[in-house]
């Protein structure tokens, strides 16, 4: 129990901002829609660590709240993503963003 | 009782809907009936609502519902009751009636029947409406409604392209007399505040407030409105091409009622005139003119009906002459008498067409008298009324107007003389050529010829006993009193409403009047019988002796020609120019370039658009981070 007495909020927020860079290089320099997909669920998970960790500090429950509402956007958002991303597997038997660059205009 | 008179528009409206919602596959006589008994049952109504205000009723509003209120303007739709509208009732559905029935014979074997009663009916509604309003915004809408009945009675037979040009002719002249109406309308509603007739004339008599130059523009407005749609100088081109509609039309709608409209609001306006020279002076003269180049014209026109087309407007100038003379019930007087012998002469011309099978030009008619009895009595009963012969309807409404005129203007009085004279010897011109001599039509005319169904000529013989005693309504002092009558009956009774006249003249005048009248008539009469009659002289020779002076009148004085070359070429001229130049290069140009603009500018930046979804998503962080920065 000492050792999590230690962990202040500074700690999360470093870890949250650490996943939240690591999404946005994922999804900036991977190529893969599903990859590049993981990574703004990396990212969207990030924010919610931080709400969490405030709420804990303020002893407030409305930002778990909010993680709860964000959960369930990105489960929506996942099931639709992905549906996309297997329709377009199975047409052009690829993932690669390069390539998906028909709808240009 | 006034109620009742609400009734009387009602009926040619319900009449009207019937027959265009529920008209089809009835039979013609049906729809004729139906048709006909609507105008029966107003006449019978105004004859009620007549009688009352013969017995001295005062005159009534009758409220229909509320219509305009905006501010300070307020117009309730309602109907005045007073000696004037209910003399108006009484002849438009009377009138009205008969040419109904006439029509069922006239226009029987046409296929558009329903079609052309229906117009009929909603043309009577909205005569009704222009006669009973109590206000000039009431009236207007009747003014506007007779007008679109007019365009589409004219244009009724629209497969024929003139027929369609005479339409809108028709409907494009009156705009510019309906601008007049409205523009007097306005002036008059800016200074007194009010459009209400009882409030400006009978009882507030507000126009008495208004400045002098302001009431004689008001009346030139106002007038201008009435030579549109009563046919005066120089608006007057419209009525002798419409009588491309069917007959019943003309008589109905270009002869008896609607043309009178213009007489009707002068003498509605009447306290307006009657104290403005300038205003009334500018009536009598255009009258005048009118008058005398209707006449003159009537002389040598061929076609049966255009005689009578031109003779209309020379009998409307003359009832200007005595609007503006001041003696509004004398006008009113000559509209009844006219609305029953130019009905009749019309009906009987159009009874003379259907027995020629469609032919309207009298070269070629002639000795009709054995074939149409009863038409020839009847068209020979009207003839005589309009010379002015005694003791026949014309004489005695004509006569009055001439007296009149003595008694005001000396010019005015011999050019009225003058426009009699002329008037005797054109119809009798017109009778001897139609009925007397040789038939000169083809051998299938005249295999054809017959008199007409009695559908068309028991209404004639109606409107003939009319335009023989229809001038015992306003008999002159002299005659009533000999034969025992009343004498100005009419006068007393338009007395509450409209302006009296202070003539008095004397007895021996009066006489020595009518006796020049009656001279002038004969004279005329006897001069066309020695030179179409004796001498069997017949229209085409008349061409071989053509002068220049009746090369002239042939071509109506080249009015539509002149009107064509200084109005409807520099606007056709204009039109070119605008069409070939301003629009394809200036107005193109415009509405392509903006096209166009935007098309570049978007060939430009869609390059933007790249595909690379790393690439968006990195602009947008960029982005992101740059409006994180800035705050």
């Amino acid at each position: 129990m000492q050792l999590f007495h230690n962990i202040t909020v500074n700690h999360y927020l470093v870890l949250s901002s650490v996943l939240f860079g690591l999404g946005a290089f994922g999804v900036l320099f991977r190529r893969n829609a599903i990859i590049m997909f993981m990574c703004i669920e990396l990212m969207l998970n990030a924010v919610n660590l931080t709400l969490v960790a405030f709420s804990k500090m303020w002893n407030h429950t409305d930002g778990q709240v909010f993680v709860f509402f964000i959960m369930v956007v990105a489960a929506a958002e996942v099931a639709v993503g992905l549906a996309i991303l297997m329709m377009l597997y199975r047409n052009l038997h690829t993932t690669d963003t390069t390539v998906l660059n028909k709808l240009k205009f | 009782m006034e109620k009742l008179v609400t009734l009387v528009p009602l009926f040619p409206l319900a009449g009207f809907l019937y027959i265009t919602f529920f008209g089809k596959g009835f039979s013609k006589g049906f729809i004729g009936t139906l048709a006909s008994s609507t105008i029966l049952l107003s006449f019978i109504v105004s004859v009620l609502v007549f009688t009352t205000q013969m017995h001295g009723a005062h005159p009534a509003i009758v409220k229909v519902f509320d219509w305009i209120t905006a501010g300070s303007f307020d117009i309730d739709f309602s109907f005045l009751v007073d000696p004037l509208s209910t003399i108006y009732l009484l002849f438009i559905t009377g009138v009205g009636f008969l040419i109904h029935v006439y029509s069922t014979g006239y226009m029987h074997d046409d296929e558009g029947f329903n079609r052309f009663m229906a117009y009929l009916n909603l043309f009577v509604f909205f005569m009704l409406i222009l006669v009973l309003g109590d206000s000039y915004v009431t009236m207007f809408v009747g003014w506007e409604g007779v007008g679109v009945c007019s365009f589409m009675l004219i244009g009724f037979w629209y497969k024929d392209m003139k027929n369609n040009d005479a339409a809108k002719k028709a409907f494009i002249v009156n705009r510019i007399g309906d601008l007049g109406l409205i523009i007097g309308m306005c002036l008059l509603f800016a200074y007194t505040g009010t459009l209400k007739f009882d409030d400006l004339f009978i009882g507030g008599s507000d126009a008495s407030g208004i400045p002098g130059g302001v009431g004689t523009a008001i009346g030139i407005s106002l007038f201008i409105g009435a030579m549109g749609k009563s046919a005066q100088i120089p608006l007057h081109t419209w009525l002798p091409d419409a009588m491309a509609g069917p007959t019943p039309v003309s008589a109905l709608i270009h002869a008896a009622t609607m043309v009178t409209a213009g007489i009707y609001m002068v003498a509605r306006s009447s306290e307006l005139y009657a104290y403005n020279e300038i205003a009334s002076s500018v009536i009598v003269w255009a009258g005048i003119l009118t008058s005398l180049l209707g006449a003159t014209i009537a002389l040598t026109q061929n076609d049966i009906k255009k005689v009578l087309a031109y003779s209309t407007v020379s009998q409307l100038g003359l009832m200007f002459v005595a609007l503006g003379m001041g003696a509004y019930s004398t006008a009113v007087f000559h509209v009844i008498t006219h609305a029953f012998f130019k009905a009749l002469l019309f009906l009987g011309s159009g009874s003379v067409i259907h027995g020629m099978s469609g032919e309207q030009d009298i070269r070629r008619m002639g000795g009709l008298k054995k074939f149409m009895p009863v038409t020839h009595l009847t068209f020979l009963i009207g003839t005589i009324a309009i010379s002015g012969v005694f003791p026949f309807a014309g004489f005695f409404s004509k006569d009055q107007i001439v007296a009149v005129a003595f008694e005001e203007n000396k010019i005015v009085f011999i050019l009225s003389l003058l426009v009699s004279a002329c008037t005797a010897f054109y119809m009798f011109r017109l009778y001897f050529l139609t009925f007397h001599g040789k038939f000169r039509g083809t051998h299938d005319q005249e295999h054809h010829l017959h008199e007409s169904p009695k559908s068309m000529t028991v209404p004639l013989m109606i409107l003939a006993v009319l335009s023989v005693v229809g001038g015992f309504i306003g008999l002159p002092h002299a005659v009533g009193e000999q034969m025992g009558m009343h004498w100005h009956w009419l006068d007393h009774f338009l007395e509450d409403a409209v302006v009296m006249p202070s003539i008095h003249m004397s007895l021996s005048t009066e006489v020595l009047l009518m006796v020049i009248a009656t001279i002038v008539a004969l004279g005329s009469i006897a001069y066309a019988w020695t030179i179409y009659k004796k001498r069997g002289v017949l229209a085409d020779e008349d061409k071989d002796m053509e002068s220049s002076a009746q090369k002239l009148l042939y071509n109506k004085y080249w009015i539509d020609e002149i009107y064509d070359a200084l109005i409807r070429k520099p606007v056709d001229r204009i039109s070119h120019f605008l069409g070939k130049f301003i629009e394809p290069k200036i107005i193109d140009g415009i509405v392509e370039g903006t096209g166009s603009l935007t098309k570049n500018t978007g060939g430009i930046f869609r390059m933007l658009q790249s595909g690379s979804l790393s690439l968006y998503i990195f602009v947008f962080i960029i982005g992101l981070i740059a409006i994180l920065l800035s705050l």
